[in-house]
């Protein structure tokens, strides 16, 4: 569904005919604090302790803001959505893609490649017509975050990076309002609410004052690169939505953080917190002092000056592109490349350096698995008389591999040329150089390639854009993941 | 007082992938550790020179001994790297005197890698 059709949908939605129910509603308000209907169709979540008549008013006049319409922000908002909170702000950058519906269970087929926000507020209107709704599809970044949350009672951080989690935890604090925080990865999921009121002017830590410095992004996966299974992302969601009701209702209000794993025994941990740094540039003292200052001289309170991404170690790299990224000439094959020589009957070593479960998704019929790790502990194994072609899914790990048994092949060389011994394999190729090392012994068939010596040891080169450009570019039936 | 301790050592978010895949490690600790953290197994404490082993030795233990990885991906200037979260019997380190916190028989300390995916 495209996004005019979703807006002529709007249109006729129940909730544009608010209009004409407006009188009923009055009426039902002059004696009872919610509308007839709700009374009903909330009734199991008002008979709980704590929650009460009082628990629901307080929801429907709540506002919560989801940032990430993901695998966290689905389950969340649905919750939120069904449970009947007053407003809930969507915001989301990204759009719809098929390798999101594993675990992102409002979006769906119809709605592959509208914005998540939109596909979000489609999917939760038709939980609940009434609800209040603001879908944004603009990112948010530290120049609009404050304007774009400040209507908000509760920040939920339902984001996929490292930046954005720092950027939330400072609006959060700056905003005065607690932060639900959930991540999620491979089997393993992480609950954290922070810069909770803790009584009278007391307030739990914020993410800053748990993790003052950033990771290093090396050691910063992705779901794209690491996996996630979908139930996991919907524990951690499901946990997020109670905290916020939690919160809203007066139920509890403590900081706490979580952890999961879906194999652990037992599979939840709670953690015990320290509290509230006093030297924290977000939350400690010299900052609430610096905003108290700004609010009694009728400024715009600011975020503290950070800038996000280069505070994190710069942006995230396109893997995909990097991939892409031509080497220096000779080091690198391209598929079409590849194929010719296949086609043509050559001897290639395929090094395919995945993990033996990616390996085992699909491979190039002649590749052998051999993990980064394994080739690196020892290239100089995997040296072979034929063309070595390193590859992985995306041309990353590849050059790493390639770059590991091209070094194997200088020192092998280097030696042997020390050693003095009459001259071994590799100091017999230059003499082939640049053309099929016949009869050179073995059963070598060279490649004419860049220059590369030739002859008991082939050439070693990487494989551009991995198996992905394998797909695009050679054999358009060969699986993407 | 007994030669060595035991306790119990768990990874979690990702961090089990550097130590074999493993999530759960019992370990034997010497009671008393040099001051310095040198993990050798032959090394002799001199009289005055050891401390009780507290979670610092246990970092440059697991660094020297379990780690299977570059050591940078757990290890920075004699602490865990950033965005490493330990707890202490399920209690932040911060709370117990982070590394300088004496390890007790039975304790159990967890290394917790922060996610990030959503
Ligand atoms: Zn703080």
């Amino acid at each position: 569904m495209d996004t005019e059709s979703l807006q002529a949908h709007d249109n006729v939605h129940p909730l544009r005919q608010e209009e004409e129910s407006k009188g009923d509603r009055e009426k039902d308000s002059e004696t009872y604090p919610l509308p007839l209907e709700d009374y009903k169709r909330y009734g199991r979540q008002m008979i709980l302790d704590g929650f009460g008549l009082q628990g629901q008013v307080n929801l429907s006049h709540a506002s919560i803001a989801v940032v990430g319409a993901g695998g966290l922000g689905c389950p969340v908002l649905q919750y939120l959505a069904a449970a009947g909170v007053g407003k809930l702000g969507i915001f989301d950058a990204d759009t719809v893609d098929i390798s999101n519906l594993q675990r992102q269970i409002l979006h769906s087929e119809v709605t592959l490649g509208m914005p998540k926000a939109l596909s979000a507020k489609e999917a939760l209107l038709r939980i609940n017509s009434r609800l209040n709704i603001e879908a944004v599809t603009e990112a948010i970044t530290a120049p609009n975050a404050l304007s774009l949350l400040r209507a908000y009672s509760l920040i939920l951080d339902c984001t996929d990076n490292v930046p954005t989690r720092y950027l939330l935890s400072d609006v959060a604090v700056t905003l005065g309002v607690p932060l639900v925080s959930g991540a999620a990865q491979r089997l393993d999921g992480q609950l954290c609410v922070y810069n909770m009121v803790q009584g009278e002017g007391v307030r739990g830590p914020c993410y800053r004052c748990i993790f003052p410095t950033p990771p290093n992004p090396t050691t910063v996966g992705s779901c794209e690169e690491l996996g996630v299974l979908g139930g996991v992302t919907g524990v951690i969601g499901s946990l997020q939505a109670v905290e916020a009701v939690k919160i809203l209702t007066g139920m509890d209000q403590r900081p706490t953080m979580t952890i999961y794993n879906a194999l652990s025994f037992p599979p939840f941990r709670s953690i015990r917190l320290r509290p509230r740094r006093e030297a924290c540039i977000a939350c400690g003292k010299d900052a609430t002092e610096r905003r108290a200052r700004e609010r009694a001289e009728g400024l715009e309170v600011t975020l503290p000056a950070v800038d996000y991404v280069q505070f994190c170690g710069g942006p995230t790299p396109d893997w995909e592109r990097e991939g892409q990224v031509s080497g220096q000439e000779g080091e690198r094959m391209r598929a079409g490349d590849l194929k010719q020589l296949l086609d043509n009957g050559e001897q290639v070593n395929i090094i395919d350096v995945r993990n033996p479960t990616e390996f085992s998704i699909v491979h190039l019929p002649s590749s052998r698995n051999v993990p980064l790790k394994t080739l690196l502990a020892s290239p100089s194994s995997y040296l072979s008389a034929h063309p070595t072609v390193v590859t992985c899914r995306l041309g990353n790990d590849s050059k790493i591999g390639a770059d590991a048994l091209r070094k194997a092949l200088v020192e092998e060389r280097v030696t042997d040329g020390l050693a003095g011994e009459e001259p071994k394999a590799a100091e017999r190729t230059l003499e082939g150089k640049g053309r099929p090392a016949e009869g050179s012994g073995a059963d070598v068939e060279g490649i004419g390639q860049a220059g590369a010596p030739l002859g008991e040891r082939g050439p070693v080169m990487d494989l551009v854009g991995g198996l992905r450009a394998w797909s695009f570019q050679v054999d358009s039936t060969f699986p993407q993941y | 007082m007994e030669s060595t301790i035991s306790i119990k050592v768990e990874f979690s978010g990702g961090l089990e992938l550097l130590f074999d895949n493993k999530r759960s490690h019992e370990l034997a600790l010497p009671a008393v550790v040099p001051l310095n953290n040198d993990t050798k197994k032959d090394v002799v404490v001199a009289e005055g020179q050891g401390k009780p082993a507290d979670v610092a030795y246990l970092i440059a233990y697991l660094r020297d001994h379990l780690l299977q990885e570059r050591a940078e991906l757990f290890e920075e200037g004699g602490t865990v790297r950033p965005g490493i979260l330990v707890l202490v019997n399920d209690t932040d380190w911060e709370l117990e005197g982070e590394g300088e916190y004496a390890l007790r028989d039975g304790d159990e300390i967890v290394f917790i890698s922060t996610l990030h995916g959503g």
